[in-house]
């Protein structure tokens, strides 16, 4: 498995995301509807993702990971920034571009019970897609491709005419990535795409997921919070914290050198399963709470709780710098 | 408490598991009383609306003075009126008029509030806003006010009655079935359609508003009992069906005020039609609800 190097420039990267911003207007009033304030969900990150690559988005709840994979999917419509596809920006497409540039993209949900419309057959849920496009108009073919695409996601053909709730929580997860398959996609956003399954089931799901990245050159955004996942499956991860991405490095570096003080204690939470090890171990916990969105501390938005801060942190906002080579952090005062 | 009384009985009969058409009937008479009641009432107006010309032996629309004002009897069960038509004909020929203003009106008026609705919460916003007020300003006129205005402003014939009787319901509808789809908006299947790239109209069609059908299944069939009183109540007062098709608003209005006192059958089996069957709509979108909600299902 060889790296990309961003850096070098090699290949034209797949995605690029330009100081993304996206802030939900807090409404008040009864009859007049006025913006009180601004929930800054993303606030200005910017990444890229090179062919191929697997880039990790990890940050607790609540840090805007999910929002910034669906600004991607334009489900929302970013404040500012910009979305660029093989250069395309998404923002300034027109309605038919983009429809076929959805096609492109594609999105694996959290929750398999949620995300599979009740009332349709699981041949329909995969199948609608393909008649939608016109990729397989005649409905003979269509049936054939549905069978393929659950037979790739390691389902029986015979399942086309079930329903989702005859189906248990892995089943559906993986009727989950056939629809997103049947698109052949190149980009495919997995918001959080195994969180809600057993630890055993997980397995066989990312198992399945880096099997097809194998086999359809896929590149994978990939959205957890559980670290372990994130270090099997990614090339690159990036941590976020309150908007900001403050550490961007490939997955051995930032799992064996963290250098941001978030990044740190975030890894530090992470138990051993060794009771022994796990007893000796110094917890280096984070003070305080996570700050409201609404309003984001000054300068470094982890400075309140940052073990390390100085006064200069509440002042101007720390950019990524780039301390190794690949190695990004948003933090002035580590090497 | 016995075995059937607690929650989750009959969940093999109701999942459809080796079924017999005799065990469901018996299972809804059951548990359903009313509502099996109502939903056989129902299918009884259903086939007297059907088979009107095989069942009577009458003419609903030929006058015969002859038989005049006749009481209820051996030869007019349900007596004549003052043109001498049989009573029981034009009930059942009734039943006709009242099912098809019934059933045009409230699935007309459904889809219609169905699928605005279901847009309105869809698209949000300033759209969702206006819509709403607009709909505020339909659902401030009483019912009856407005199907007034509409059929003094067409002009009376059963036609006009359907749009007049129609118009009132988008609204109501509308207004519930948008609370439902405002929830199933934010789950992720209806995002997971568009990021597929389908059309608004698919997802509103194919992938929310078959998820509503529960609130709008119960809205439809109470649709059916208020058109029909609707529809009763418009003719009563001459701006619905004109004579001498038979309906039982206006049938009704022909025996109520004259002969109130002298031949009172004239008034009190329309009557009775009329009451009978919006009781029975009424019973069964409960029992509807009732079946339909997992949560009231278990009691």
């Amino acid at each position: 498995m060889t790296m990309p190097e961003t850096q070098t420039e090699m290949a034209e990267p797949l995605i690029q995301v330009r100081d993304l911003k996206m802030h939900f207007p807090v409404t008040d009033g009864i009859l007049v509807q006025r913006t009180v304030a601004h929930v800054k969900a993303v606030d200005g990150i910017s990444f890229d993702i090179m062919p191929g690559e697997t880039l990790g988005l990890v940050g607790e709840s609540g840090c805007g990971k999910s929002t910034t994979g669906r600004c991607i999917l334009q489900l929302e419509k970013p404040t500012d920034g910009q979305i660029l596809f093989h250069g395309d920006d998404l923002g300034s497409m027109g309605r038919a571009d983009l429809v076929a540039m959805r096609r492109k993209i594609q999105v694996i949900f959290q929750d398999p019970f949620s995300s599979l419309n009740p009332r349709m057959k699981i041949g329909d849920i995969i199948g609608e897609p393909l008649a939608v496009h016109g990729i397989e108009s005649n409905s003979a073919d269509r049936n054939k491709r549905v069978a393929e695409l659950l037979t790739v996601c390691g389902l029986s053909p015979k399942m086309a005419d079930r329903y989702p709730h005859e189906m248990s929580g892995g089943q559906r997860q993986r009727v989950g990535i056939a629809r997103a398959l049947s698109m052949k996609p190149e980009f495919i956003i997995c918001d959080e795409a195994v969180s809600a399954l057993d630890v055993s089931i997980q397995a066989q799901v990312i198992n399945l997921l880096e099997d097809l990245r194998e086999e359809f050159d896929l590149t994978y955004l990939f959205i957890a919070h559980d670290l372990s996942v994130v270090r099997h499956l990614c090339h690159r991860v990036a941590v976020m914290y309150l908007g900001k991405i403050v550490e961007l490095a490939p997955c051995d570096e930032l799992f064996d050198n963290p250098t941001h003080p978030y990044t740190r204690a975030l890894l530090d939470a992470v138990p051993v399963p060794d009771p022994t090890i796990e007893a000796g171990r110094e917890h280096r916990l984070v003070k305080g709470e996570i700050p409201s969105p609404i309003n984001p501390p000054s300068g470094c938005v982890f400075h309140p709780r940052c073990p390390i801060a100085l006064d200069k942190c509440a002042g101007p906002v720390p950019e990524l710098r780039e301390l190794r080579p690949g190695h990004f952090v948003a933090c002035p005062e580590v090497s | 408490m016995t075995v059937s009384d607690l929650p989750g009985s009959g969940s093999l009969e109701e999942l459809g598991v080796q079924n017999s058409w005799t065990s469901t009937a018996w299972s809804l008479i059951r548990r359903q009383p009313l509502g099996a009641a109502g939903l056989f009432i129902v299918l009884v107006m259903i086939f007297m609306a059907v088979f009107a010309e095989v069942i009577t032996p009458f003419d609903p629309e030929e006058n015969n003075f002859e038989f005049m004002l006749t009481p209820p009897g051996a030869d007019f069960w349900l007596g004549t009126d003052q043109f001498g038509r049989d009573q029981l004909t034009r009930i059942i020929f009734g039943a006709r008029t009242a099912l098809y203003v019934g059933f045009t009106a409230a699935f007309v008026g459904a889809f219609s509030g169905l699928v605005l609705g279901v847009a309105s919460a869809y698209f949000g916003g300033w759209f969702d806003l206006l819509f709403q007020r607009v709909m505020d300003v339909f659902m401030a006129f009483p019912l009856i006010i407005l199907a007034l205005a509409v059929v003094s402003i067409l002009g009376p014939n059963i036609n006009n009655v359907i749009i007049a009787i129609t118009i009132p319901f988008i609204p109501q509808c509308a207004r519930v079935v948008r609370s439902s789809a405002l929830a199933i908006r934010e789950i992720p299947y209806v995002d997971a359609a568009r990021a597929l790239g389908f059309s608004h109209r698919r997802i509103i069609l194919r992938h929310m508003a078959p998820n509503v059908m529960a609130p709008f299944l119960i809205m439809l069939t109470t649709f059916v009992g208020q058109a029909i009183l609707l529809e009763a109540s418009l003719s009563y007062l001459g701006l619905g069906v004109q004579e001498p098709t038979p309906a039982w608003g206006l049938m009704l209005q022909g025996g109520a005020e004259e002969y109130a006192e002298s031949a009172p059958w004239v008034a009190i089996f329309p009557g009775l039609a009329i009451s009978l069957a919006v009781f029975a709509f009424n019973m069964f979108g409960d029992a509807l609800r009732d079946v339909l909600d997992p949560k009231l299902r278990s009691r």
